[in-house]
């Protein structure tokens, strides 16, 4: 699949600050006053910055707004949904935290609750298609939460809270390539079921076309592969265990200024390859994946 | 609502003889041609006569060739178009409602006004049958011709799908795939019409007949002409020596 650069952007940006409004709205950090301000701030600003990166990669981005209307079917539309109800059931205890107000805890939990049902549904805009096996499995939204989660904790100043949960997230990722590997041959679609030439080989003779089209610029993006080893290192590297240490080893906010830029490389690395390695059944058509 | 209708009234689709298709590309153009005019926005190219052409199809035909054990290897034209899937994972997912399949004859179609262009429709199809229009940004997909086929300005046989009515060799069918009665539930009941990757479970209208096996050729076609019974003194030569 094509890794669009707005996608990748988003569903990084997004993920680390629903996982730092997660925290805040659970209470793991109580800031007060200005501190707080700067960290809903943060949290929000990653989130709704990742939400405007998102209506880029749209063909008509002023019907956006359509988006809410089929919340029954689609999960995108869950996923809209999530988002702006999320933010607003936060509003009112980032305002309390801000000014001191002492309003219940209870609405931020909800709230937090509200946020990893909105990451849980990005994930499932992926994990329900069949016709992209890697995705097609319960590892995408395992892998999206954790990534939220180990974000949150990092953004959040959780030290070796956060330390573990990089060194998890950086095992659930290997885990998550190890599955995904043997994911298109598990789903069982060959160029003989695609074309239900089942008497023997099968390979093209002609494309339809001479040309690139829609189909094989969108779905059979096979550049972004090629450097896949590296980029699978440098995601484990740069999204667990680099912050895993500087989150133990520097002390008070140093320990999040560093290792959150790090660790958002490292998702960034890990979102590009989520998209480049996933091969699209339609390939098969053009005897390619 | 995106939500798939429980059971259409129809359903009506092509049954696409793989046997009989030469791979002319008359589908193709006149899918192409009949679209640019009819429901929606018209199918745009991209860069159309400089190096880089590209544009918005709602028809491709592949050619494949298959090798079966101990047979000659065939080639097969093998056209690709939306197959109008009872469980069509393309609707689903729209978080619009612009994609919807009918419940009075089972079209899978795109209300273009309400299309965002996400794209997840195309995502969500296994076989391709979803091109985003880069000069609309709305989706395009094949619509059975809906306006053909209800069309009474047309005369009677126009009132099938474009693809149907140019191929010039009757490789394509249209008809109701849900009566069993009907000629195209026939033709796929007599050669055994199949599915296209059943394994994504999206139960496809659209059939396609398997290509009949070629009959065995002779070494050569010359063999015949080979044995050569000669005369006269070559032939008592040959006859003679043929003894030892």
């Amino acid at each position: 699949m094509h890794p669009a650069p707005s996608v990748i952007l988003f569903t990084v940006l997004s993920g680390a600050g629903f996982g730092l409004l997660v925290a805040l709205g659970l209470g793991l950090v109580l800031p007060s006053g200005w501190a707080a301000l700067w960290l809903w701030g943060l949290g929000y600003g990653l989130a709704v910055a990742g939400l405007m990166a998102s209506a880029f990669h749209l063909g008509r981005p002023e019907r956006a707004w359509r988006a809410f209307t089929q919340w029954r079917s689609s999960w995108l539309s869950r996923e809209a949904w999530g988002a702006v109800i999320a933010l607003l059931a936060l509003a009112p205890v980032a305002l309390s935290d801000w000014l001191g107000l002492g309003w219940p805890r209870m609405i931020g939990w909800i709230g937090a609750g509200l946020a990893v049902a909105t990451v849980f549904s990005t994930a499932m805009i992926y994990a329900q298609l069949r016709a992209v096996p890697r995705w097609n499995h319960w590892i995408t939204p395992a892998t999206f939460l954790a990534f939220m989660a180990t974000g949150g904790a990092i953004l959040s100043g959780q030290g070796a809270w956060a330390a573990l949960l990089c060194l998890a997230l950086a095992g659930l990722l290997v885990i998550g390539w190890r599955i995904g590997d043997t994911r298109f041959a598990a789903a069982g679609s060959t160029m003989g079921t695609a074309t239900g030439l089942l008497r023997g080989r099968v390979s093209v003779f002609e494309a339809p076309h001479t040309g690139d089209n829609y189909l094989t610029r969108e779905m059979i993006h096979v550049v972004g592969r090629r450097h896949a080893r590296k980029l699978r290192m440098m995601a484990v590297v740069c999204a667990g265990v680099v912050p895993a240490l500087l989150m133990v080893v520097l002390p008070g906010i140093w320990g999040p200024l560093l290792a959150a830029p790090v660790h958002l490389i490292g998702a960034a690395a890990q979102r590009w390859l989520f998209f480049a390695e996933a091969e699209h059944v339609v390939g098969l058509f053009y005897g390619r994946r | 609502m995106t939500c798939l209708p429980g059971k259409v009234d129809r359903q009506l689709g092509l049954v696409i003889d793989l046997d009989t298709c030469v791979g002319c590309h008359a589908c193709v153009t006149a899918c192409k041609g009949w679209n640019d005019q009819g429901y929606g926005v018209p199918l745009s190219d991209q860069d159309p006569y400089g190096a880089d052409p590209s544009g918005t199809f709602l028809n491709r035909v592949h050619s494949y060739q298959v090798e079966p054990p101990g047979e000659v290897p065939m080639i097969v034209n093998f056209p690709r178009s939306c197959l109008h899937c009872a469980d069509a994972p393309c609707v689903t997912v729209c978080p619009t409602g612009a994609s919807y399949k009918r419940t009075e004859d089972g079209i899978v179609l795109v209300n273009e006004d309400a299309c965002i262009g996400c794209g997840l429709c195309a995502w969500a199809c296994p076989y391709g049958a979803r091109e985003l229009d880069m000069g609309a940004g709305v989706m395009k997909k094949c619509t059975l011709c809906v306006d053909r086929i209800y069309n009474e300005n047309l005369p009677e046989e126009d009132r099938e799908p474009a693809c149907v009515r140019t191929c010039p060799t009757g490789a394509r069918h249209f008809g109701d795939l849900s009566d069993p009665a009907s000629a195209v539930s026939r033709l796929v009941a007599e050669r055994g019409g199949i599915d296209l990757m059943p394994e994504q479970g999206t139960r496809p209208a659209n059939k396609y007949l398997p290509p009949r096996g070629k009959d065995r050729a002779p070494a050569s076609l010359l063999e015949p002409l080979l044995d050569v019974q000669a005369t006269g003194l070559a032939g008592w030569l040959d006859r003679m020596l043929g003894r030892f």
